[in-house]
């Protein structure tokens, strides 16, 4: 087992590794991007106060949900570079950081659309909205300290030391809601729970749309670890070797 | 030190200055959140400023909700099971204001201790469904079934 | 429901194909940069062994 994973964190193999995988999440997110949208906008019912402006949450709620996962995935790897000084690692964390810039950036920006015409305002200083603001400050913190070192392991110990300080910032996000007055409502979906504050005509739509975003995620992850690790060890026989194989 | 390890020195800065400036506002701004928001009890106990904007947060009473004869000024009352307010608003109510939801209202107290508000503000709950489903569970109440259903 | 009315949204329209057209370009663009950046950096090889080779 340990031997397993040794083995994986040179770069080399794991570039190989992240090949494997990838179509094993590329094709099941375009199928499952096409069943959820069509449930979530066709065939799943209107709500019966928002109407069709609640359609935004398959959108919204994935977006959200990955916002903070990413963030998680992307500590840990950056723990894991601190502790272990392994390259896979710091490239995974390195990786991570854009997408889920992306994702924070469209939670925050669906959520805007659909509060426009729902609660009245575009924005609001609320404990949600302003701690999902900070998180997209951290990705972005994170891309810019990595690019301001020219040394990468230099980098990757300062980015790993702002991803971890920035884990506080999760359980905020999560339970702000809970914690403080805000205009954002609790949470819908909750597990173990089993009568769902969301109807399961809209409820399963939404589940589809989540594991979409998760095998996404995943298939963008690879892609991006793979480049990085063929920038790095662009001087290698084997990256030329791959390079005449393609 | 080269030119550009020190506009990127200085970009970390202005990073590190940036998430440290929006830290400080969304602390501020929570703090205000629990300073400026009162209940209808708090208003009617002569807790709230006068001249001053504040919010007003409570549940909209049933049958309340009355349009001005010049069509624009909107005046329903407010209520926290205990007190109320009518507040008087003149501009476009959120698609989810109706009586019985929740909302918050910023503005002034005038002094015949009607609320002048200038933004209204509705909240969400967290429950979704679909019409029909609504209306079989209207005669028991939506929130209560699903009280009693969890 | 005729395809006007899924279009219509209830009137939301704006607000929904807002979200959902932006969801597209920032979802279609990280998927796409990574295949960009890949044909990228494997001509960039190509370029550093012919120099490589011809000293």
């Amino acid at each position: 087992m340990l031997q397993a994973i040794t083995k994986l964190a040179s770069l080399k193999n794991f570039y190989f590794f992240c090949g494997k995988l990838l179509p094993w999440f590329a094709w099941p997110t375009l199928i499952l991007m096409i069943v959820g949208l069509y449930w979530g906008l066709v065939e799943a019912p209107a709500d019966y106060q928002q109407k069709d402006s609640y359609r935004i949450i398959y959108i919204h709620v994935p977006a959200a949900w990955m916002s903070l996962f990413v963030y998680m995935v992307m500590a840990t790897s950056a723990a894991a570079s601190l502790i272990w000084k392994t390259k896979a690692s710091e490239v995974v964390a390195n990786s991570c950081a854009p997408i889920g810039a992306a994702f924070t950036f469209l939670a925050l920006a669906t959520g805007s659309l659909w509060g426009k015409p729902m609660w009245g305002t575009w924005w609001e200083w609320d404990a949600r909205l302003t701690s999902e603001l900070v998180l997209l400050f951290l990705y972005l913190g994170y891309m810019a300290l990595q690019s301001a070192f020219e040394d990468k392991r230099t980098a990757a110990r300062a980015t790993a030391i702002l991803a971890i300080v920035g884990v506080v910032n999760i359980p905020i996000i999560h339970y702000s809601v809970e914690w403080w007055f805000t205009l954002h409502q609790g949470p819908t979906v909750q597990v173990l729970q089993e009568k769902q504050a969301m109807d399961k005509s809209m409820l399963y739509p939404l589940m589809v749309m989540a594991t979409a975003f998760k095998t996404y995620f995943a298939t963008v992850l690879l892609m991006r670890s793979r480049n990085e690790i063929l920038e790095r060890e662009s001087h290698t026989k084997w990256v030329q070797e791959e390079r005449e194989h393609l | 030190m080269t030119p550009t390890r020190k506009r990127r020195l200085m970009m970390v800065l202005l990073i590190v200055l940036g998430v440290g400036t929006a830290a400080a506002l969304a602390l501020t701004a929570f703090n205000k959140n629990l300073m400026f928001f009162f209940s209808p009890s708090q208003v009617a106990a002569g807790e709230a400023p006068l001249n001053r904007s504040f919010r007003v947060g409570g549940m909209v009473k049933d049958n309340s909700v009355n349009r001005d004869d010049d069509g624009l000024t909107v005046r329903f009352i407010v209520h926290d099971n205990a007190k109320e307010v009518t507040i008087a608003y003149k501009g476009i109510l959120p698609d989810l204001f109706r009586e019985g939801q929740g909302i918050v209202a910023q503005g002034k107290l005038g002094s015949d201790g009607v609320f002048i508000a200038d933004e209204v503000l509705a909240k969400h709950d967290e429950n979704y469904m679909p019409p029909e489903v609504a209306a079989a569970m209207k005669p028991i109440g939506v929130d209560k079934q699903l009280k009693a259903n969890n | 429901m005729t395809l006007s009315e899924f279009l219509y949204m209830d009137g939301y329209y704006l607000y929904v194909w807002a979200s959902y057209g932006l969801a597209l370009v920032v979802m279609l663009a990280q998927f796409i940069n990574p295949i960009r950046r890949k044909r990228q950096l494997l001509k960039q090889l190509g370029r550093k062994k012919r120099r490589g080779q011809r000293t």
